[in-house]
This record gives structure tokens, C-alpha cells and sequence, in this order.
């Protein structure tokens, strides 16, 4: 029973240790927004995300090697020592030199790991000139981005399952097919069933869509500065490698130079209220000419031309872009 | 436990009537008994919140909560019962109370009667907090729905104008009272009342735990107990500690917070190292190896825990340098740490294990916090913090820590203890069923939440994109798994207890089981020693 028990447990710690290691080989779905299944971090959309991961990659090679080798000693020590393959217990309580060795090495690679560590925080907070600098505003539950040199200003509010149907059906048959009078969890689940096909056929993103995007330039450097007007938010884009609490009183500096066009998708990443889940960011990079044109749209108020110019920039194709960062 | 008679003790001892014993208690063991009792039902409403959450997560959209508001209402409760109602009495309260006077060779605690009003403070502080749950707490909603660490200005009264998060506040206050009185009592009986003999340098390693628990409680709670009542007069009498409207600043709030919240996790698991080391040596029927440095190693923790607290901070905008120095405070611990992980390992070497229930919990407990440990390294980095901050992974980190650290270490101490307590066995087999339904559902409840976090899943979420479905899913099954395991915990007990009935020895476990609480019977008269016991210079290590 117990070699039975023990085999079974050595099968899943190797297991286990496999999907560690897997998950630090780079995936190539998933650019600018979350993929399922995946294991790893989101791929890198900016040299600073790119350092994030190869940072991560070198601590995660560590601590599985440290969990390993923790769990081969217990499982021998069961093997070894237990009570049929070792009646008589030993007395030993002491060995200064294994005590010794077990303060010095950890030390040692703490050390070594802290050198790349410190690396990439200066770096992260060596700020190189600006070629463009926006605020981010987050308020009760949506953002405001103000691009300070343009001095335009564009709110974003989630679309949720209901406003893609209201969209779809009209006012009119939306009411109809689903009325006041239906109310709470069974509301919830008639409009989430019906929306599947209708986020399907707008090939957009349940949850990471909004209603008014930003963009900014490939390959310029921008700056954000980020605060709040009520209570915390946070704003983060996670394939650009930024995160940034956004503080009611505070302004807080954070930058990111994209290198590769396409649309990147963040989420709200600090408990502020009933919908907390429901104030992504989404920006496109765009190549500068488009971004010239969509900025010159929206500087002659027109919108609507604003985000076609935007639409019409295609996702990113997420091998090239990966190819592209690298 | 129960209304059953005292122990074998002589027959001096004059069974108080029913209310005095258990609603004027000044018995450290009847005191201790309540504490566990206690400590369980609180773990059972919490884990129900928690189950029901990873319910509405199971899928992507809302099934179960009527809101998204409602989810925050559970998932702060769920923080405050598991951290304030279940980890710290079962493990300070109950553990504590029961064991350190045994072990020490003391009659009793310092103060009684003190030790009876800690109690209960308690249920008084669980009854507000769950009354929270069920008056207005949001503009249009009833609870508090701040996270556990009632993070201003979101707990202010413009995001939240009812009266529950005043209820939370003073839930908080009393349960801080309440642990603020243990941890003096837990200080003065150690330093005062140990036998004969027992210098500090021989004291078992269960009571060093709780003694720097004990610091740990007492120089943190104060602090939290004065941010929370500036969020109480912020709320109520019109002042802006929190606000910056009147010159306040949101991010004290965080500061002050942490600085009590980051010694607050290790006052959840240091008690939990302790009854570790107990169980690990005697199942391995050796002594432990390296005594001092397993004790130092803890008064390390307790130290180094104080200044580490902005690391929870590290995307709030802090200096470089401050995140530079919190970087490097937070890679230290890793240090002493260590020096336990190895050391209970070094016990067992050499040794001759028996996978004894008890054991099988600590031996789940060296591993799961190890794993819980190293994914803390990782967020101890700031530079990759940035896109660990708030997310899954550091969901998975700490339940990691707690939920499969602390938590293991208590059910270890519980069936270690389970037979000295109530003077019954548990049984063996629905024991070890027990811990594998907990060791697999809670790795398959917690493990891939490492990997909802490393793509970016916030934490706090009701809803979530469809990417992030296939783990969530995994993430659910796992929790109910878990839940059986506890269902089966809570009906195996009231079968050994009620029904089954096989006395325990007075020292079930061998000749590896040294400490004075074997010499006792089980369970232990109402006044545990007849006579001081008097420790000779060559007992223990």
C-alpha cells in the first residue's frame, strides 16, 4: 500500500515539475491579451517586458531546482529512514559544518540572484526622454486617458454582455426580450447565454473590450502618468510590462516603448468597488503615419473616423510579433 | 472536550457546574478546548464563502452571485475569518492555551481570568463581522466589500456610506483586544512560570514559536488598531487621515496596514513551524537537530518580518531606492527559512519515520511550504513584480503559505494533540483519507492559479475574460475536493469522540514523543500537576 501511495505521489511531483518547466518556455499565443491554458507569462510586447521575462525565467529555473531538491531529500528520508529499513533511530542532533552550509549557500544564491534583480528595477525606473506622455485617470469604473501635449481626452468604459446585445437587437427588442422585470442571477445568465454568439460574430474579447480605445506610436517612448479621483485603481498593460497603482492624490510615473503594432489589453489590478472586473485598458500601436492620422481625426473631432482608423489595423499576428520584439 | 469528567486526576478536583466550567473558565485547557471549537466553526463559514466563490468562478459570467459587489462582500470575508477567526485562535488560542502551560511544567497561565475575557472578546468579534455581511455596506449593496485589508479610501464613506464597514472596524478592534490580552498573558507565563529547570534554552520549540508570536502580536496590533480607528473617524467625525482632499494620503493607510499585516502572516504560521517540529521528531524518534538554530531562526523570521512591509506595495508608486531596500529585506528571510526547511529534514535523517496521520500532515506541510516559499522569492523581485502584483500568482503564493501551510500544520498539531484533548484515538485510515483528499484537491484548487496569475488574471474577479476559463475550471474542482476533505474531517471526529471511544494512552506515540504534556494522562486532570516536574540538565536535545 505505501510503495503503491509513494509511486503515485513521485508520478504527480514529476508531473508537476514538467508544467513548471514547460511554462518557462515562451508560448507564442497570446500577445497583448491573456490565452487559455497557457502556462507562462504573456509575451513581451516592449524590451522591458522582455527583461521582466528573461528575469523570471532565471528565478523560476532556481526555485523549481530548490522545490525539487527539497522534495527528492523527503521522499529518500521516507524511503531511507523509515521505521522497516531503520528501527534504530539515530542520536545525532548536531553538524556544524551542514548547519553552517545550509546559511551560506542560500545566501549565496540570493546573492546571485539579486544582482539581476536590482538590474532590472534602476532599469525599470531609468525614464528615457518622452516622445509622448498621457494621464491616465481611473475613476469608479472606467478610465480617462488625456494625451497633455494634444490635449485630447478619451474616456473608456467596458462593452458588457448587455450593451453588445442592446447593440445588436435595438432598444426596442432588447427591452422586449429582456425586461426590467428580469432581474439578478437570472438575468445574468439569460444575457451572458445570448451573448456568446454575438462577441463571436463582432470577433471581440468578453471582458477586455471597451468602448473607446487609445493608441500610441510604435517605437516611440511614452510616459503615463497615473492617478485616481475616488478610491485605487491600477492600471496595467501585462504584455507591455507595466504596472502602476493609480492613487487619489498621487501622480505616478510609469513608461513602456512598444515595438511591435497590434492591440494590447490590461485589467484594473486593485480592488476598487462592484466593478472592479469590468474597467479594462485596451491600446493599439500603430505604425506612426496611422497614428498621425488618427490623432489629426480626433484633434478635427471626428470620432468615428478616429476609430475606424483604428479598427482597421488588424490584432497583431502573434508569431510575427514575437519574431518582431526579439 | 465535552461534558465528559476530568481526566484521572485525584479526586480533589471539584467538577465545576456546567456554566462556570465553560462560560467562567479560568482553566488554560477548558479555555483552549473553546478556542478549537471555535477556531473550527469559523473555518467551516469560511471555507463555505470560499467554495461558494470558486462556484461563480467555476465559469466565465455570474451563476451564483447577484453581483459583482457580493462577490467582494465574500471574498472579504473569507480573508478576515481564515486569517482573524480560524488560524490564529486554533493555533494561538487553542494550541497555545492548551499546550504551553503543559510544556513549560506550568499550573496554569499568568492571568486566568484575562485569558477568559481573550476568549470571549472572540465570539463577540465574529458576531459583528458576520453582522457586517447583512447591513448596507456599498451605495446599493449590503456588506463590506474592501478585501481583508479594508483598503482606504475604498472603505471611506464615499465608496461605502452604510454602517458595515464600521462593523468590520470594530470587529477588528475586539479581535485585536482580544489577541493583544493572549499575547501578554502567552509572554508573562513563559518568562514567569516555566518548572524547575526549564531554562529558555530547553524550552520546546512549540513554546518559543508562540513566545515571538506572542512579540510579533503585541508590538503589530496597536498599529493596526490605530489605522483602523483613523478609518473610523474618517468615516464618522469628518477627519482625512485617508483623504487627500483634506491633505490625507491613501497610501499611509497601506503603509500602516502592512506594517502590521506583514507580521501578521507570520504570527499565522510560526506556531505552525513549532507544532511541525514537534511531530517531525517524534515520528522520526529523534531529538531535533539543531535546537538553537531552529529557535534563533524563528526570533530571525519575527524580526526581519517587521521591516519588509512595503513589498506589498511594490506598484503604489514608492521611490526606487524604498523598492530597492524592500527587495533586498524580503530575499533575506528566504535565509532562516531555510534553515528551518533543512533542519526539520536533518531531524528525519537517520531517523526511523512512522507515517503516522499527524506525521503525513507536517511531511505535506515541509513541501507545500516550501513550493508556497519559493513562488515567494519570485514576488519578493520587484522588477518581475510588476507583472505578478495583484494577480493569480500571488493568490496561489500565500494559500500556498496558508492555506496549505498553516492549515496543514494545524490538522497536523490537531491529530497530534486530538488524543491528549479529549483522552479518545482518532481513526487511523478516515485520518489518512483526510489528508490526501486535502493534499490533492488543494494542489489542484491552488496550483494553477500560478498560472491564471503568470498571464495576467487580476485578483478580486467575479467575472473574467473566457482565456482564463480552463484553469478557473481545474481551480474549482479542486476546491470541492477540499471541501470533502474538510466534511469528512468534521463527521470522523464526532465518530471518534462520540462513537468510537478507544482510549488513549497517556502517550500514544512512543519513546519519540519527549515533551512534559506526555507525561500527563490523557486527557489531563483538571489541574494538570500534582507537582512541579523538575527538568534535569540532560532532558531534551
Amino acid at each position: 500500500m505505501f510503495r503503491r501511495t509513494y509511486g503515485a505521489v513521485v508520478l504527480a511531483a514529476i508531473a508537476g515539475l514538467v508544467i513548471c518547466l514547460t511554462g518557462t518556455l515562451p508560448a507564442l499565443a497570446g500577445l497583448g491579451q491573456p490565452s487559455s491554458g497557457e502556462l507562462g507569462l504573456q509575451d513581451p510586447a516592449t524590451p522591458g517586458m522582455q527583461n521582466i521575462i528573461d528575469l523570471y525565467n532565471l528565478v523560476n529555473i532556481i526555485i523549481i531546482a530548490i522545490a525539487a531538491f527539497v522534495l527528492i531529500l523527503l521522499l529518500y528520508v521516507i524511503y531511507r529512514f523509515n521505521e522497516k529499513s531503520n528501527p534504530t533511530p539515530s542520536r545525532t542532533t548536531h553538524n556544524t559544518l551542514l548547519e553552517v552550509a545550509w546559511t551560506i549557500i542560500p545566501i549565496l544564491i540570493l546573492v546571485a540572484m539579486a544582482v539581476p534583480s536590482f538590474k532590472l528595477l534602476y532599469e525599470q525606473y531609468s525614464f528615457p526622454k518622452p516622445d509622448l506622455t498621457i494621464k491616465a485617470t481611473g475613476s469608479q469604473w472606467f478610465w480617462e486617458h488625456e494625451y497633455l501635449d494634444q490635449k485630447i481626452t478619451l474616456a473608456s468604459t467596458m462593452l458588457r454582455d448587455e450593451d453588445v446585445l442592446k447593440a445588436k437587437l435595438g432598444d426596442k427588442d432588447f427591452k422586449a426580450k429582456y425586461p426590467d422585470s428580469l432581474e439578478g442571477i437570472a438575468r445574468n445568465k439569460a444575457t451572458h447565454a445570448d451573448a456568446a454568439a454575438v462577441w463571436e460574430e463582432r470577433k471581440e474579447l468578453r471582458q477586455l473590450t471597451v468602448d473607446q480605445e487609445i493608441a500610441v506610436p510604435v517605437n516611440k517612448v511614452v510616459h503615463m502618468l497615473v492617478t485616481a479621483t475616488d478610491v485605487i485603481h491600477s492600471w496595467t498593460i501585462p504584455s507591455f510590462g507595466v504596472k502602476m497603482q493609480a492613487v487619489p492624490g498621487r501622480t505616478a510615473a510609469v513608461w513602456f516603448k512598444p515595438t511591435v503594432t497590434g492591440v494590447f489589453r490590461g485589467q484594473c489590478s486593485v480592488l476598487c468597488g462592484k466593478f472592479h472586473s469590468g474597467m479594462p485598458i485596451v491600446i493599439r500601436v500603430l505604425p506612426q503615419e496611422k497614428y498621425d492620422a488618427w490623432m489629426a481625426a480626433l484633434k478635427a473631432k471626428d470620432k468615428k473616423k478616429a476609430n475606424e482608423i483604428l479598427k482597421a489595423e488588424a490584432s497583431g499576428d502573434a508569431s510575427k510579433a514575437v519574431a518582431q520584439a526579439q | 472536550m465535552g461534558s465528559t469528567a476530568y481526566g484521572t486526576g485525584e479526586g480533589h478536583d471539584h467538577a465545576p457546574s456546567f456554566f462556570t466550567r465553560w462560560f467562567a473558565s479560568t482553566n488554560h485547557k477548558d479555555i483552549g478546548t473553546m478556542y478549537l471549537l471555535f477556531a473550527i466553526i469559523a473555518g467551516l463559514i469560511g471555507g463555505f464563502l470560499s467554495v461558494m466563490m470558486r462556484l461563480e468562478l467555476q465559469e466565465p459570467g455570474l451563476q451564483y452571485f447577484a453581483d459583482e459587489g457580493m462577490y467582494n462582500v465574500y471574498v472579504t470575508g473569507h480573508g478576515l475569518i481564515m486569517v482573524f477567526f480560524m488560524v490564529m485562535p486554533a493555533m494561538i488560542g487553542g494550541f497555545g492555551n492548551w499546550f504551553v502551560p503543559l510544556m513549560i511544567g506550568a499550573p496554569d497561565m499568568a492571568f486566568p481570568r484575562m485569558n477568559n475575557i481573550s476568549f470571549w472578546l472572540l465570539p463577540a468579534a465574529f458576531a459583528l463581522l458576520l453582522l457586517s455581511m447583512f447591513v448596507p455596506g456599498t451605495a446599493d449593496a449590503n456588506g463590506v466589500g474592501t478585501g481583508w485589508i479594508v483598503v482606504a479610501p475604498l472603505s471611506g464613506r464615499a465608496a461605502h456610506p452604510g454602517p458595515a464597514v464600521d462593523f468590520g472596524i470594530l470587529a477588528l478592534h475586539l479581535a485585536g483586544a482580544s489577541s493583544i490580552l493572549g499575547a501578554i498573558n502567552f509572554i508573562t507565563t513563559i518568562f514567569n512560570m516555566r518548572a524547575p529547570g526549564m531554562t529558555l534554552h530547553k524550552m520546546p520549540l512549540f513554546v518559543w514559536s508562540v513566545l515571538v508570536t506572542a512579540f510579533l502580536l503585541l508590538l503589530s496590533l496597536p498599529v493596526l488598531a490605530g489605522a483602523i480607528t483613523m478609518l473610523l473617524t474618517d468615516r464618522n467625525f469628518g477627519t482625512t487621515f485617508y483623504d487627500p482632499a483634506g491633505g490625507g494620503d491613501p497610501l499611509l493607510y497601506g503603509h500602516l496596514f502592512w506594517f502590521f499585516g506583514h507580521p501578521e502572516v507570520y504570527i499565522l504560521i510560526l506556531p505552525g513551524f513549532g507544532m511541525v517540529s514537534h511531530i517531525i521528531s517524534t515520528f522520526s524518534r529523534k531529538p531535533i537537530f539543531g535546537y538553537l538554530g531552529m529557535a534563533y531562526a524563528m526570533v530571525a523570521i519575527g524580526l526581519v518580518g517587521f521591516v519588509v512591509w512595503a513589498h506589498h506595495m511594490y506598484t503604489a508608486g514608492l521611490s526606487v531606492d524604498t523598492q530597492a531596500y524592500f527587495m533586498f529585506a524580503t530575499m533575506v528571510i528566504a535565509v532562516p527559512t531555510g534553515v528551518k526547511i533543512f533542519s526539520w529534514i536533518a531531524t528525519m535523517w537517520g531517523g526511523s519515520i512512522q507515517l503516522k496521520v499527524p506525521m503525513l500532515w507536517a511531511l505535506g506541510f515541509i513541501f507545500l511550504f516550501t513550493v508556497g516559499g519559493v513562488t515567494g522569492v519570485m514576488c519578493s523581485n520587484a522588477g518581475v513584480d510588476r507583472s505578478l502584483h495583484n494577480t493569480y500568482y500571488v493568490v496561489a503564493h500565500f494559500h500556498y503559505v496558508l492555506s496549505l501551510g498553516a492549515v496543514f500544520s494545524i490538522f497536523a498539531g490537531w491529530y497530534y494533540w486530538f488524543p491528549k484533548m479529549s483522552g479518545y484515538m482518532y481513526n487511523e485510515t478516515l485520518g489518512k483519507i483526510h489528508f490526501w483528499l486535502t493534499f490533492v484537491g488543494a494542489n489542484i484548487l491552488f496550483f494553477p492559479q500560478h498560472f491564471l496569475g503568470l498571464q495576467g488574471m487580476p485578483r478580486h474577479y467575479a467575472d473574467y475574460p473566457d482565456a482564463f476559463a480552463y484553469w478557473n475550471r481545474i481551480s474549482s474542482f479542486g476546491s470541492y475536493i477540499t471541501a470533502a476533505g474538510a466534511i469528512l474531517f468534521v463527521l470522523s471526529m464526532l465518530y471518534a469522540y462520540f462513537i468510537r471511544k478507544e482510549k488513549a494512552a497517556d502517550n500514544p506515540w512512543g519513546p519519540g514523543a519527549t515533551t512534559l504534556e506526555w507525561t500527563l494522562p490523557s486527557p489531563p486532570a483538571f489541574h494538570s500537576y500534582e507537582k512541579l516536574p523538575v527538568i534535569a540538565s540532560g532532558d531534551y536535545h
